[in-house]
C-alpha cells in the first residue's frame, strides 16, 4: 500500500516539478510548484515525519509561495513584455546548470543506498522528539539560525523603510 | 490489511460532518439575515416556509439555476479551481476537531473525531493558510482589476493576521504541553477553561479569527463601496455560492476551534455529577460543543451588524503594530509564569 503511495507521489512530484520549468505561464508554474511542495509533504508523511510535513506546508506553501504568487500577479507578466535573452546568456545558463548537475551527481555518487542500519524509531518525526533533539543536541545551531532570521527580517524592514 | 470497520466508521463520521457543516453554513445565512433584521428593527426573510425557515433552500436552488458566466478573458481552469480550493479547504479543517467524548456501540469504542493527529492544531493552521489560494487564484483568474485588488487585500490580510494568531496559539501550547486538540480540550475539564488563563491570548485569537474569515469589521476584500464585489466580482451562479458558503463554513469551523482552544470544547462543569451512561454523556458533550460553537457564530454576526468597517491602513496597523507585539508579550508572560511559578 505505502509502496503504491510512494510511486504515485514520486511521479506527481517529478511531473509537477518539470511543469514548473517548462510552463510558459508564470502563474501556472508557481501553482505547480505549490503542488510539488504538497507532494513532498506527502513523502514526509510516508516517512512518519508529520511535524516536518505540516511545517513544510505552513512555511513553503502557506507563506513563501503566497508571496511568490503576489509578485507574479503584480508584475503582470505576459509574452509581449518578456525580455529577450541573448545567446550568450543562454549558453552561460546551460554551463552553470550543467556544473550544478555535475556537483550533485558527484556528491550523490558516494552515498550508500544499502538498507537502513540505524535503529529505526517510528516516533522519530514526532514533535516531542524533534523538540528535545533541537533543544539539547542542536541548541547552538538552532539559536544561531534564529538570530540569522531575525537579522534578515530587521534588514528587510530597514531597506523597505522610506528615508525621512 | 486494514480493519474495514474503522474505514466504515470513519466514512460515516466524515459524511455526517460534511452534511452538518454544510447545513450549518446554509442556516448561518438565514441566521445572519434574521439577526441583521433584528438589530435594524426589521422583520427579515419570512416568505419561504414558516418564519422564512426554507429561505436557505430557496437561495441554494436559485444559485444552482442561475446562468453560469465564465468571462472570456479569464484563465478558465484557474477560474473554476479557485472556488473549489476555497470550499475544499473550508471543509477539511473539521476533521481534527474532537466533536465529543467517545461512544460505545456494540462493544466498540467510537471516537467522535475523524483523525487524532498529534500535530492537531498545526494541521488546522496549515489548511487555513492553504485556503488563501482559493481567493488568490479566483481573484487573479477573473482578469478583473477589482477582483485582483480584492484577492491581494484578502491574502495580505490573512498572512498578516496569521502571525498574531500563531503567536496566540503558542501561548496555549506552552500551558498545555501538547499540539493535540483532544489533549488541549481534556486539560480544560472542570471549568479550567483556557480563557481564564489566557484572556489576552483569547482576545488576540478571536480578532485574528475575524480577519481570517474576512468578516466585518475586516471584510476589506469584498467592500462593495470600493471594489464592487471584491475577489468574487466576476463569479456567478453556484461558484459564487461556493465562495459565500465556504465563508460561512470557515466561520463555523473557527467558532468550533475557539470553543475547543479557549472554552473547554465538549466539557461543561458539573456534567460528571449527573452520572450519565457513556453514550448519553457523549451525545450531551456533542450538544455542549455545538451550543458553544453556535454562541460564537452568533457573536460573529452580532459584531458584523454593530461595528463599521476598518480602513485598510488601520487594518494593517492593527495587525502588525498592535496585535503582533501584544501576542509576543503574551508568549513572554506565559513563559515567565511557567518558569517561575510552576
Amino acid at each position: 500500500m505505502s509502496q503504491y503511495l510512494f510511486f504515485t507521489l514520486s511521479i506527481l512530484t517529478i511531473v509537477s516539478a518539470l511543469y514548473v520549468v517548462f510552463s510558459r505561464n508564470p502563474m501556472h508554474s508557481v501553482l505547480s510548484l505549490i503542488f510539488c511542495f504538497f507532494t513532498i509533504a506527502g513523502h514526509y508523511v510516508l516517512l512518519n515525519a508529520q511535524f516536518l510535513a505540516i511545517v513544510h506546508i505552513i512555511v513553503y506553501a502557506g507563506a513563501i509561495m503566497v508571496l511568490f504568487l503576489f509578485t507574479v500577479m503584480l508584475l503582470n507578466l505576459n509574452k509581449e513584455t518578456e525580455p529577450h535573452k541573448t545567446n550568450w546568456i543562454k549558453i552561460a545558463a546551460v554551463i552553470a546548470a550543467g556544473m550544478l548537475f555535475l556537483v550533485l551527481i558527484a556528491s550523490l555518487k558516494s552515498t550508500e543506498l544499502g538498507p537502513f542500519h540505524l535503529p529505526y524509531r517510528s516516533t522519530i518525526g514526532f514533535v516531542q522528539n524533534i523538540g528535545i533533539k533541537l533543544f539539547t543536541d542542536y541548541l547552538l545551531p538552532f539559536e544561531v539560525s534564529s538570530i540569522l532570521f531575525m537579522s534578515a527580517m530587521i534588514g528587510a524592514v530597514m531597506l523597505a523603510k522610506k528615508e525621512k | 490489511m486494514m480493519d474495514w470497520s474503522i474505514i466504515i466508521e470513519k466514512s460515516i463520521l466524515v459524511v455526517v460532518l460534511f452534511g452538518v457543516s454544510l447545513a450549518i453554513a446554509a442556516y448561518s445565512t438565514y441566521a445572519e439575515r434574521k439577526i441583521a433584521a433584528f438589530l435594524q428593527d426589521r422583520i427579515g426573510p419570512d416568505r419561504a416556509g414558516p418564519w422564512g425557515l426554507l429561505q436557505p433552500l430557496a437561495d441554494g436552488g436559485k444559485m444552482f439555476f442561475k446562468e453560469e458566466i465564465i468571462p472570456n478573458a479569464s484563465d478558465k481552469f484557474l477560474f473554476i479551481l479557485g472556488p473549489c480550493i476555497f470550499m475544499t479547504t473550508a471543509l477539511m479543517t473539521s476533521a481534527l476537531i474532537p466533536w465529543g467524548k467517545s461512544m460505545n456501540i456494540g462493544g466498540r469504542e467510537i471516537s467522535l473525531q475523524v483523525a487524532n493527529l498529534n500535530i492537531g492544531i498545526l494541521y488546522i493552521f496549515a489548511i487555513v493558510s492553504v485556503g488563501i489560494y482559493g481567493i488568490m487564484i479566483g481573484g487573479w483568474a477573473s482578469n478583473n482589476k477589482f477582483a485582483l485588488l480584492g484577492a491581494i487585500r484578502a491574502s495580505s490580510q490573512m498572512i498578516s493576521y496569521e502571525l498574531a494568531m500563531g503567536m496566540a496559539i503558542i501561548a496555549i501550547l506552552l500551558t498545555s504541553n501538547s499540539l493535540n486538540i483532544r489533549d488541549i480540550v481534556d486539560q480544560q475539564e472542570g471549568f479550567k477553561w483556557n480563557v481564564f488563563y489566557q484572556p489576552l491570548g483569547f482576545l488576540i485569537f478571536i480578532i485574528c479569527a475575524f480577519a481570517e474569515c474576512n468578516r466585518t469589521p475586516f471584510d476589506l476584500p469584498e467592500t462593495e463601496t470600493e471594489l464592487v464585489g471584491g475577489y468574487h466580482t466576476e463569479y456567478s451562479s453556484m461558484k459564487l455560492g461556493l465562495y459565500l458558503f465556504a465563508e460561512y463554513t470557515n466561520m463555523f469551523i473557527s467558532s468550533a476551534v475557539i470553543s475547543c482552544l479557549y472554552f473547554g470544547g465538549y466539557h461543561f462543569p458539573g456534567i460528571d455529577s449527573l452520572h450519565l451512561s457513556q453514550n448519553v454523556a457523549a451525545l450531551v458533550s456533542v450538544a455542549v460543543l455545538f451550543s458553544k460553537t453556535f454562541f460564537f457564530i452568533l457573536f460573529f454576526m452580532w459584531v458584523r451588524w454593530t461595528l463599521p468597517r476598518f480602513r485598510y491602513d488601520q487594518l494593517m496597523r492593527l495587525g502588525w503594530q498592535v496585535l503582533l507585539p501584544l501576542a509576543i508579550v503574551n508568549v513572554l508572560i506565559t513563559g515567565a509564569w511557567l518558569t517561575y511559578f510552576k
